[in-house]
């Protein structure tokens, strides 16, 4: 490598980084324009957490309007949420849906001891066989589903206050009322 | 009124940051003095100005003023007065205030504290330090200004994020803040010097000092963090590899492997270059740090905003900053001559593998930073790089880097005999190994093989470092006792400095590798009356009950604890609902001890009295942050050797060198 290439080298790593940063920047993560939006949730069906017999699927998500959270006990943000979870629980306008997500059942479970449960039921996927359907990349995330099955929004992060006043409370009255 | 007086006070500090970033520099170009002299008033006057506007929202915390937007959504009349004040910091607008208020006090600093420094260096550091100023002054007047007013004024404000609302969180970021602003000072040296066109020992000299503050303070504020997640968050877990931690772990590494990139620049006038391009990564890392919290290109706990416009704004302040230095670096650089040969065994070797693996681990976390960006921009699927993938990186390279820092210093300068350093090293060798042989019986190890060698390598540490002692020692005729006082008043404080931030390394390792492989925790759902086992202690429940804060209600346990018939701890673990709303809040109780800690944190409420709860037993846990303060303490006290109080004193010696025009 010549001398003054050695030298511009870390302005071109530079240069790079900024493409890939410009790249995050158009595709604010936060409200990803998932290309599942709007269309009907990919066929899954997995065991249930607390329950291996029993099976999670697609019928599960209809009828009504769940807000799919995808979490895993190793996650920290999942624990910062998961309280705001736990205060969502009791609402009757929707299901909460849980999507265990690259984790292991028995972690699993004692966070849910600890900590409570939220969850209506838990689609238990530790190798990630649904989640790259779902096009998960992170935990938490959050979908919205209405209620013939159709992802209507996905929230990447966890949910607090301002995300549930702000988003997805509004969303979740808005599906109320088209039904 | 006063909330006006603040924002006219941060325009007035951007008009001031404008012609420090302008004059001083152009008059160092031309030989212009009288400009020149302009850069120290011209760093009081930024101070000035910055304090009037941090007061001024301060003011307006401490006075609950609803009115001013900020206030009102991060505080609360019920707020206790401290945490009122650190609400000024609680949120986006008032941590970049309390950015430009660091920033603007290190300028003042070194305008202080400079006196020996060639004129054209001071007006070229002060105006570096005036672009960096004009950029996150711009920032918070265009996208963020903290003294927006609303109306109508709300009656109560929001309250600040309960999570915040702990001392550990009050003094984490000022402390943060100071290491990455702190680093603004080693790049703003470095730019200067590539302006001048001369990088040489006196330039190392200079802002050695400067970069190991920066350091400490950045070295305790990592450390308060994790102390914070450990007994806040209720996981007791004290390193998430969370994308916020990675970013201020970053800019740690790149400051590490600057301080000893330094040193050798000034010693042996070797890794000019090398150095240079650190100082710019560390204070690069640092900016990225702030780009990656604040503009939502990644998301996590402690995202304050996410706001694209504002993160378009600094990535284009990042490309003028960066990618300004680079291209100066690129300019500038392949002219300087690389000084200092030296052979393969050496102490120069030791530390440039030394900064390599540092770099390396630096690129791998900066990688796993971004991995889902890098993805999605490339299309090749999804990836999520958690918690394992970091430790597994982490586990693959900080074994090396202990080995090479019992080597390293034991090395001699420009050449050495590898013969020595093993006859050197024998001991330490052989000691670890039986460490490593009593490490692995059962009962110390558990299990586990990570235990073993984290041991030996503590160890070797260990032995290595008290090898340097005597060796440094032995030679003296005054007898030890007298060298090692006459070391610490005169010249020698360095040296100790050294040895303590090591060992705070060992004390690390000790911590990290006992609490990862040891702890044992335990859910349990217990009613008032029932007792529990784990490790050797017995959880006594007693039962919980409601008790008033000054801003939440909680729910409190209390929990007796004993070791065989002793009771050694009682502890009142709560969860708290804050009154300002939101989520609920679980504050562990910790029983703190040097060879452990007994964590109970209170889960949920099963009815009938009983709870979920979650025991821990931690051993060892607090060394992780012993060894931190360690190296910070270390750290300080090379600060505080005399070469650099003589540096001050000595008003000429090194003048002229950077003298030359570019």
């Amino acid at each position: 490598m010549s001398k003054s290439l050695r030298f511009l080298l870390p302005l071109i790593v530079f240069g790079a980084l900024v493409v890939l940063l410009v790249f995050g920047l158009g595709k604010d993560p936060t409200k990803v324009p998932s290309p599942l939006i709007d269309k009907p949730v990919p066929a899954f069906s997995l065991p249930e957490l607390t329950d291996p017999q029993r099976r999670v699927d697609n019928d599960d998500l209809k009828g009504q309007i769940s807000l799919v959270n995808v979490w895993a006990s190793w996650c920290n943000s999942c624990r910062q949420e998961h309280q705001a979870l736990m205060a969502l629980s009791s609402q009757t306008d929707f299901q909460i849906v849980g999507l265990n997500w690259k984790d292991n059942a028995e972690d699993a479970l004692a966070v849910l001891r600890m900590t409570g449960n939220p969850y209506a039921m838990n689609g238990y996927d530790p190798d990630n066989k649904v989640g790259i359907h779902w096009g998960v990349y992170g935990a938490p995330e959050t979908f919205i589903v209405d209620q013939q099955g159709i992802i209507r929004y996905k929230h990447i992060g966890p949910i607090d206050r301002q995300v549930w006043e702000e988003t997805l409370q509004p969303l979740i009255a808005r599906l109320k009322a088209e039904e | 009124m006063i909330p006006e007086l603040g924002h006219l006070a941060l325009i007035l500090a951007l008009l001031l940051a404008i012609a420090q970033a302008g004059f001083p520099l152009i008059g160092s170009l031309t030989g212009h003095r009288p400009w020149m002299a302009m850069a120290r008033p011209l760093a009081y006057g930024q101070l000035a100005f910055v304090a009037i506007a941090f007061a001024a929202l301060a003011d307006a915390f401490l006075i609950s003023d609803f009115s001013v937007l900020y206030v009102s959504q991060h505080s609360n009349t019920l707020l206790p007065d401290i945490y009122k004040f650190s609400a000024v910091w609680g949120g986006h607008e008032g941590s970049l205030l309390l950015w430009a208020l660091m920033l603007a006090g290190w300028g003042a600093a070194v305008a202080t504290f400079s006196r020996n420094l060639p004129l054209p260096v001071v007006a070229r550091v002060i105006s570096v330090l005036g672009l960096v100023a004009i950029g996150f002054l711009l920032f918070m007047l265009l996208t963020s200004n903290p003294f927006e007013r609303h109306f109508p004024v709300p009656p109560e404000g929001r309250d600040l994020n309960p999570l915040l609302q702990d001392f550990g969180l009050a003094v984490h970021p000022p402390m943060l803040y100071m290491g990455y602003v702190g680093f603004s000072v080693a790049f703003a040296f470095a730019i200067a010097a590539l302006i001048g066109g001369k990088l040489d020992a006196a330039w190392a000299r200079w802002s050695r000092p400067w970069t190991l503050v920066a350091w400490v303070f950045l070295t305790i504020g990592i450390a308060l963090g994790s102390w914070w997640a450990y007994y806040e968050l209720g996981w007791g877990g004290w390193w998430f590899w969370d994308p916020v931690e990675n970013a201020s772990l970053m800019p740690w590494l790149v400051g590490t492997a600057l301080i000893h990139s330094l040193a050798v620049t000034e010693k042996r006038a070797a890794f000019k270059s090398w150095t240079v391009l650190l100082a710019i990564s560390a204070f690069s890392l640092s900016l990225l740090g702030t780009f990656l919290v604040r503009s939502g290109v990644l998301t996590s706990v402690h995202a304050f905003a996410t706001d694209p416009a504002r993160g378009l704004f600094i990535l284009i302040f990042l490309c003028l900053v960066i990618g300004g230095s680079l291209s100066l670096y690129a300019w500038r650089a392949p002219q300087v001559a690389e000084g200092g040969r030296f052979g393969l065994v050496s102490r120069e070797s030791a530390l440039l593998v030394n900064n390599l693996l540092f770099v390396a681990f630096t690129v791998l976390v900066l990688f796993g930073t971004l991995a889902p960006l890098i993805y999605e921009a490339f299309d090749l699927g999804k990836i999520s790089v958690g918690f394992p993938w970091f430790n597994k990186m982490f586990l693959a390279l900080a074994p090396f880097l202990a080995l090479l820092l019992g080597i390293g210093p034991l090395a001699r300068w420009k050449q050495d005999d590898p013969w020595r350093l093993t006859r050197l090293l024998k001991t330490a060798f052989v000691l670890s190994i039986a460490i490593m042989a009593i490490g692995n019986l059962p009962i110390v190890s558990g299990g586990a093989a990570w235990v073993p060698v984290g041991l030996a390598l503590a160890t070797w540490l260990v032995v290595a470092h008290l090898h340097l002692l005597r060796e440094r020692l032995q030679h003296k005729q005054a007898g030890w006792p007298r060298a090692l006082l006459a070391d610490l008043g005169g010249n020698g404080r360095s040296f100790y400095a050294m040895v303590i931030a090591h060992l705070g390394v060992a004390v690390f390792i000790v911590g990290v590798t006992m609490v990862s492989n040891h702890e044992i925790e335990k859910d349990v759902r217990m009613s008032p009356g029932d007792s529990h086992e784990l490790a050797g202690y017995r959880f006594e429940f007693l039962g919980a009950r409601k008790v008033d804060g000054p801003n939440y209600i909680a729910d409190q346990g209390h929990f007796l604890v004993y070791r065989g018939k002793r009771q050694v701890a009682e502890l009142f673990p709560e969860k708290r609902a804050y009154l300002g709303g939101g989520m609920p809040m679980t504050e562990a109780a910790i029983d703190a001890g040097v060879f452990r800690d007994i964590y109970v944190s209170l889960g949920e409420g099963v009815g009938g009295g009983d709870w979920a709860l979650r025991l821990y037993y931690k051993p060892y846990v607090r060394w992780i942050w012993m060894g931190a303060v360690l190296m910070a303490l270390g750290g300080a006290i090379a600060v505080s050797d005399r070469r650099y109080r003589n540096a001050r004193a000595r008003r000429s010696a090194p003048a002229g060198v950077l003298d030359a025009k570019a």
